[in-house]
């Protein structure tokens, strides 16, 4: 046995021996040298998708949550209560300082530039996106950050023992956003015009960066004069009032642009009849979609798929065990105009306090702005075919209440034999996680495809950053804030009729709250809520920590102004009294879901993030932002 | 069994070892005190306000909070040595005195055993005199004010609100109030109002006190915490 592995060690010996250097010396398999890597279209596109792939969004699919903040809905999931129970949040959320981010931005850029085997038209193109990609991200900081360094080339440490040369100062919250425009500026000729290229750069997404940019800054500089406190003296954060109209011409340009064509026909989209079929669509219909500008795309059977469905399906015949998270809240429901155009509260009670009673609880919602069922899944309204079954309970002719505290739980009511159904099987039962506590779902961004709330199959709905409706509404404001109602009246009416609203606005109505408010309703539930509130200085006033109660609810809807501290709720009921014209007939109460205890106060000290105490200790030259 | 030994004998020696230079003493020294204006503690909101101190020359800078209490003090344990008090700007229903040239409003103390110190400060308003009353469901307050800072740093006052509570932490946040009611400003020399219990309210005696708010102040200025008997 031994003789063997002696006769099998003499030629690998042998073998081995005389060419040991060339044995070591391999090209490793799974690394890829800067040669290979930039000298392929393919390789560097890859590369470019991973910047992609790492886009910062602060409302996103991915994350239920980030969507559905500042008490535009209670969140029905027991391990979030406790948002709903504290007084605000801390300084340092919302934060962002990804360098390492824009430094593989910056090297990308630099490599890609120096490569000589990818022809120039692809070059050229790489490069825009590149840039595009950088851009937004600084867009991302300032938004959140305020002013901070601009670093727009990689720098590397020399080991010399001092690294203060690798230490900048915060720029001007104006100069970010002023580098944001430049870049858009800069990259828009080297970018296709295409309205079919949803998730890559294109004119379009570079416009609607612009236009939304621009629009920030300019509210910054007008309304950031009503909180001098919320300003630091080197301009880190806060932009000179008179910059203002400046910015509000550049947006309603670059809005401008998109609108007349120059990137495409982007238009709205309005392929249904049934203008809530219609507003739902917008997110989810992924083939010729004319208003999607820039979005976030998924697949299925790619690994590149989110559970949006899984989280906030409602609960009754869902396809997995939750759903139902987000329950959009009275206080956004309430929110949609009539038809006519008129801001009314929900009709739950008549002038003499007495409940109204509808035959079908669909009923309460009737002749409302269309987006309202668009955005939001009603006690009596469909999803995937299945009637939603949301009511608390059922009220006896003596006023007691029979609910239960399971989903569909049965009991035996008074006077009657046998045990019916005293609660609905999507409740809203109190605490109980994925009923709709509000007595609300969310219906936009889910996805209507069997299998979307299955956890093996997931949803491929895409996320979408810029559309055009956004466009409409950043051009009516710009419009508005230079002194032209009339041209803001018409982008709004535009956005407004595709929602059914059948009164046009005139000049006359076009006001700041008319504007907050469209805004509010178009884009809930997008992630642009929260820098609308920043941007116009609103976000203290209406959360300033005073809690809402049920009676001062329904009053100054549409308000710019109005508290929404808290969210609440509006319970559908049964009526039971045998004989009586109303028996079986469905009434609403107004309610706060008893999980929602504290109040919710955004602190001078919120409106820009913390810079960490890890970065003021590396580099002395940042300032800390202000009220921290 | 001699196994044992060596391993008891190893560990006695690295206890003896460790002991001496891994750990520090905790921090025995108090650090209390009031923030005062004229020797008068300023009353502000429950964890509302801080000061921050800074101890250069130990690695990294880091603030050390130091949370005012409703009346006005504070109090917090940290080792001897030489600090840098600096209040948060745009903290607190006052400003930060200036000190020097030099150290702008940064004030240096030396935290030396217990330490006792009283911070100066100059507020908005000062609240001269309070007065408050339970008459059956009825909770009634008077205040008068005093303008400190005048002329254009000056500042008015937004609106005053009567809180009240049934701990002695009594202030606009939600946690610490069980009921707040407008008040009426007339005059600095009369701002009255009154609000009534909550329905079922079983306890009997009550807190309340008077937050101001300053234009463009976020922390509110209180008056007294004062305890009612029902």
């Amino acid at each position: 046995m031994k003789k063997y592995i002696y006769f099998l060690l003499i030629p690998m010996l042998i073998g081995s021996c005389t060419s040991d250097s060339e044995f070591l010396d391999r090209e490793p398999t799974n690394i890829l040298t800067q040669e290979q890597a930039f000298g392929s279209p393919d390789i560097v596109l890859s590369i470019l998708a991973d910047l992609y792939n790492r886009y910062y969004d602060f409302g996103t699919v991915e994350s239920w949550p980030s969507l559905a903040d500042f008490n535009v809905s209670f969140w029905s999931e027991a391990g979030q209560y406790g948002h709903f129970q504290d007084g605000g949040w801390g300084y340092g959320a919302w934060g962002t300082w990804d360098y390492g981010y824009i430094r593989e931005m910056n090297l990308f850029l630099e490599r890609l530039e120096a490569s000589t085997s990818i022809d120039e038209v692809d070059k050229t193109r790489f490069l825009a996106e590149g840039r595009f990609l950088r851009a937004s991200y600084y867009f991302t900081l300032v938004k959140r950050m305020g002013g901070v360094p601009l670093i727009l080339e990689s720098e590397t440490y020399d080991f010399s023992g001092d690294a203060t040369y690798l230490q900048h100062p915060r720029e001007t919250e104006a100069a970010i956003y002023d580098f944001v425009i430049s870049e858009a500026d800069a990259i828009i000729a080297d970018l296709p015009a295409d309205t079919n290229i949803k998730s890559r750069a294109t004119k379009g997404a570079v416009l609607a960066m612009k236009a939304r940019a621009a629009l920030y800054a300019g509210s910054i500089a007008k309304y950031g004069a009503t909180t001098p406190q919320v300003s630091l003296s080197g301009g880190e954060i806060g932009i000179p009032a008179g910059r203002a109209n400046e910015y509000y011409t550049t947006a309603l340009n670059a809005a401008q642009a998109i609108i007349n064509g120059d990137a495409g026909s982007y238009s709205l989209y309005n392929k249904k009849p049934d203008l809530s079929d219609n507003f739902a669509s917008v997110f989810y219909d992924k083939s010729n979609n004319p208003e999607a500008i820039f979005v976030e795309d998924y697949k299925l059977q790619s690994g590149k798929v989110h559970g949006f469905t899984i989280s906030n399906q409602p609960r009754y015949g869902a396809e997995e065990e939750e759903g139902g998270r987000i329950n959009p809240s009275l206080n956004l429901v309430q929110s949609f105009e009539t038809l006519e155009g008129e801001y009314k509260p929900l009709p739950v009670e008549d002038n003499a306090g007495n409940p109204i009673y509808y035959n079908d609880p669909k009923e309460l919602f009737a002749g409302r702005d269309a987006r309202l069922e668009g955005t939001v899944i009603v006690p009596g309204s469909n999803f995937k075919g299945r009637e939603v079954d949301i009511w608390a309970g059922v009220q006896l002719a003596d006023g007691t209440v029979v609910s239960g505290d399971a989903r569909g739980q049965q009991k035996e009511l008074p006077g009657a034999t046998g045990q019916v159904q005293v609660v609905g099987f999507d409740g809203p039962i109190d605490g109980l996680e994925f009923t709709a506590q509000t007595g609300f779902y969310i219906r936009k961004y889910q996805d209507p495809k069997a299998g979307s709330g299955q956890r093996g199959t997931q949803s491929d709905v895409w996320f979408i950053r810029y559309r055009y409706a956004e466009v409409l509404l950043n051009a009516a404001e710009a419009a508005f804030e230079l002194g032209q109602p009339e041209m803001a009246a018409g982008y709004l009416n535009e956005v407004r009729s595709r929602a059914g609203i059948t009164t046009t606005l005139t000049a006359a109505d076009v006001t700041f709250d008319k504007i907050v408010h469209e805004r509010f309703v178009e884009l809930a539930f997008e992630g642009l809520h929260f820098f609308d509130l920043k941007r116009w200085r609103l976000a203290h006033v209406v959360l300033d920590g005073t809690p809402i109660d049920e009676q001062n609810i329904t009053t100054n809807i549409g308000s710019a102004t109005k508290r929404i501290t808290q969210p609440l709720g509006v319970w559908p009921y049964k009526y039971y009294n045998p004989g009586d014209a109303n028996d079986g007939s469905y009434f609403y109460k107004i309610v706060k879901p008893n999980r929602v205890t504290g109040s919710d106060r955004f602190q001078l000290g919120n409106y820009y993030s913390e810079i960490g105490q890890d970065i003021l200790n590396n580099n002395p030259l940042i300032v800390k932002n202000p009220n921290q | 069994m001699k196994i044992k030994h060596f391993i008891l004998f190893v560990g006695f020696a690295l206890a003896l070892v460790s002991c001496e230079i891994d750990n520090y003493d905790e921090p025995e020294s108090f650090f209390t005190g009031r923030v005062v204006y004229n020797g008068t503690p300023i009353e502000v909101g429950a964890r509302e306000v801080r000061f921050q101190l800074f101890q250069p020359g130990f690695g990294n800078l880091a603030p050390l909070d130091v949370h005012l209490d409703t009346d006005g003090s504070f109090s917090g344990r940290f080792f001897d040595g030489d600090y840098k008090l600096k209040f948060v700007d745009g903290q607190g229903p006052f400003k930060a005195n200036y000190v020097n040239e030099q150290a702008g409003d940064t004030i240096f103390i030396q935290i030396k055993g217990n330490t006792e110190m009283d911070l100066e400060v100059t507020p908005y308003y000062m609240v001269k005199s309070s007065q408050f009353s339970a008459t059956g469901n009825t909770i009634s307050g008077s205040i008068s004010l005093d303008k400190i800072i005048t002329g254009d740093e000056g500042r008015e006052i937004e609106y005053v609100n009567l809180y009240i509570n049934e701990s002695q932490f009594v202030s606009n946040n939600d946690d610490y109030n069980i009921g707040r009611a407008d008040v009426e400003v007339s005059s600095l020399d009369n701002i009255a109002g009154s609000i009534n219990l909550p329905d079922d309210y079983s306890k009997n005696y009550i807190y309340a006190r008077m937050g101001i708010k300053i234009d463009g102040v976020e922390d509110l200025l209180f008056s007294e915490v004062t305890k009612l008997d029902l």
